[in-house]
């Protein structure tokens, strides 16, 4: 079971990501970006579906991919407080993105290492999907660094705009970097990762990009946790309300 | 006066002789309006249409039909991108395009004054909406305009794509249980007739049709194209077991008839009166207004990096 909680949680952050990035789907800054975020939001969605269809597979259950993404109760999905955070304004959904890439590529990269000669086939499954994924979020990673340099460099307005979105979403950022039983668990099972061990290279990548930003990191800040236990902000009800609505007012449908 | 009508002959024997007309090339004024308005219309009813769609995004019942959707709107996107470009070839700038937009002087296309209310309507868009604009489309693949022409082709094979898409949600609802398969009519029953006026009044009260026509812009009027559509749609709703509100095979035409459409409220859609013409440009103005700060962000970061090359390069 520990596998399939891995993967879920890997899957939640995706999903929910994805979903807050397709908010702005057609209300972005101009048509280019518009479509970066779209871009960004399929990759996201695309990932987690291939995990929720692994997870549905090694659990033999006969769910499906749509029953672990809708149908799960909020406590249930274990995706990190920082995704599910509101979009706010476009500095904000930049930020969000540099804390989750920064977070979310050193950790395929170490998973694909470790899952370097796993013979099993769920395992071979999972590292095609890594593949995969580490391409896309490498392209996350740099169009989020490029934004945050370009806005906090930018005009007297964006660079304020960038601090306050450093204010408001820095507390998110340091979640992933708490390994948890479920962590420890993976780890010792070979494929898992422990996320303290990735912090030193993402803090150094995002120190160097708030260099460049001119932007400072916040000191002495509390990092908000508990979304990978289930305990999420009030956002995730709203979030999961509108994303649930027509499995839950048709249940048993096909689509 | 004597060059201007050697000129004009020589733009109208390339019309005559199917020879494209390319940015460069001289064109009457009127021909350059005339497109200006209609590919900027066009490129306006894209990303204005990427409302009505966006707003069942984040409520799609599968993750398969969330990704389809996305996909799709951003292929909308996209050819909002290759008209304003188009468009810009003929001499004005994104920026106005979009001015115009937003102050109500350029026109989009009135079926997305319409609201978006059940998931059923995103098969409806995708088969009705898109299978008229698609009617007009290919038709466009051939028009005179070399720019637009070649932006034509690359939407119509995206564009034909949606419109299975849309027929395919809507067959799956069709076969589904008896709410999908009412939610699936209702929704038919709501957009079959705004979908028919998507191509534009009668002919005979067409304005813009005979000289469009003249200059092969538009290569068949409003009523030859809208009747071709009735006559494929009234047969692809026999797969879905459902049916077209007032069409009816006649036997003495070879072709189906539609019954009356309501041009009184046609023209107060298009006046600003629809169920959603202030949301959809309220919408559109603000994403404009709220990304303000991004744009000149953006700029003024380029204007700062290209000073920075210059030190140094002076330095160096």
């Amino acid at each position: 079971m520990t596998f399939y909680d891995y993967i879920i949680r890997l899957a939640d952050n995706n999903l929910i990501l994805g979903h807050r990035l397709s908010e702005w789907c057609g209300h972005g800054p101009f048509l280019e970006q518009d479509m970066a975020m779209t871009n960004i939001s399929l990759d996201l969605i695309g990932q987690s579906r291939s995990m929720y269809a692994l997870a549905a597979e090694i659990n033999s259950k006969g769910e499906s991919e749509d029953d672990i993404a809708f149908l799960r109760l909020e406590h249930e999905y274990q995706n990190l407080l920082l995704v599910e955070q509101p979009n706010g304004d476009f500095a904000h959904t930049v930020l969000r993105q540099l804390f989750f890439a920064s977070f979310q590529l050193p950790l395929y990269q170490a998973m694909l290492q470790k899952l370097q000669g796993m013979t099993e086939e769920h395992f071979v499954t999972l590292r095609g999907i890594l593949e995969k994924a580490v391409m896309e979020v490498t392209y996350h990673k740099r169009w989020s660094s490029e934004w945050v340099i370009r806005l906090g460099d930018g005009t007297a307005e964006s660079h304020s705009r960038m601090v306050t979105a450093v204010n408001e979403l820095y507390r998110y950022y340091g979640e992933a970097f708490i390994s948890d039983a479920v962590d420890d668990a993976a780890v010792s099972e070979g494929y898992g990762v422990r996320p303290e061990e990735l912090k030193a290279e993402a803090d150094q990548y995002i120190d160097d990009i708030f260099r460049q930003a001119n932007l400072n990191i916040p000191v002495d800040t509390y990092m908000q946790r508990g979304g990978k236990q289930g305990v999420h902000s009030e956002y995730m009800g709203y979030l999961l309300s509108e994303l649930q609505y027509m499995q839950r007012a048709y249940p048993n449908a096909s689509w | 006066m004597d060059t201007t009508k050697n000129l004009e002959e020589i733009f109208q024997s390339k019309i005559d002789h199917e020879i494209k007309i390319e940015p460069k090339d001289w064109m009457p004024d009127a021909y350059r309006k005339t497109l200006i308005r209609q590919i900027s219309q066009h490129a306006h009813s894209e990303i204005v249409g990427m409302l009505p769609e966006g707003n069942w995004i984040t409520r799609t019942p599968s993750l398969r039909r969330k990704v389809a959707l996305l996909a799709k709107i951003q292929d909308e996107a996209g050819h909002g991108l290759y008209l304003y470009s188009a468009a810009e070839t003929l001499g004005i700038t994104r920026d106005q395009l979009l001015d115009e937009l937003h102050t109500g002087k350029a026109k989009y296309s009135s079926i997305f004054n319409y609201p978006a209310l059940t998931w059923a309507d995103m098969g409806s868009v995708g088969w009705l909406v898109d299978g008229a604009a698609i009617m007009n489309q290919v038709m466009l693949c051939r028009t005179s305009y070399g720019p637009y022409a070649r932006a034509m082709v690359r939407i119509c094979k995206e564009e034909s794509f949606h419109h299975r898409q849309g027929f395919e949600i809507l067959l799956t609802l069709s076969q589904g249980t008896e709410a999908q398969k009412k939610m699936c009519q209702e929704s038919i029953n709501r957009w079959w007739k705004p979908a028919l006026m998507m191509f534009g009044p009668p002919d005979e009260q067409s304005s813009n049709t005979e000289m469009s026509m003249k200059w092969k812009i538009k290569r068949e009027t409003n009523d030859e194209l809208r009747q071709r559509f009735v006559d494929v749609a009234a047969e692809q709703v026999k797969f879905l077991n459902m049916t077209l509100p007032d069409v009816v095979w006649n036997e003495s035409t070879g072709h189906y008839d539609f019954g009356a459409l309501d041009w009184d409220h046609f023209w107060n859609v298009v006046k600003g009166n629809g169920p959603c013409n202030k949301q959809r440009l309220d919408a559109r103005i603000k994403a404009h207004e709220n990304g303000a700060w991004v744009r000149e962000a953006a700029l003024a970061f380029a204007e700062k990096q290209k000073i920075r090359q210059q030190s140094q390069v002076k330095t160096a």
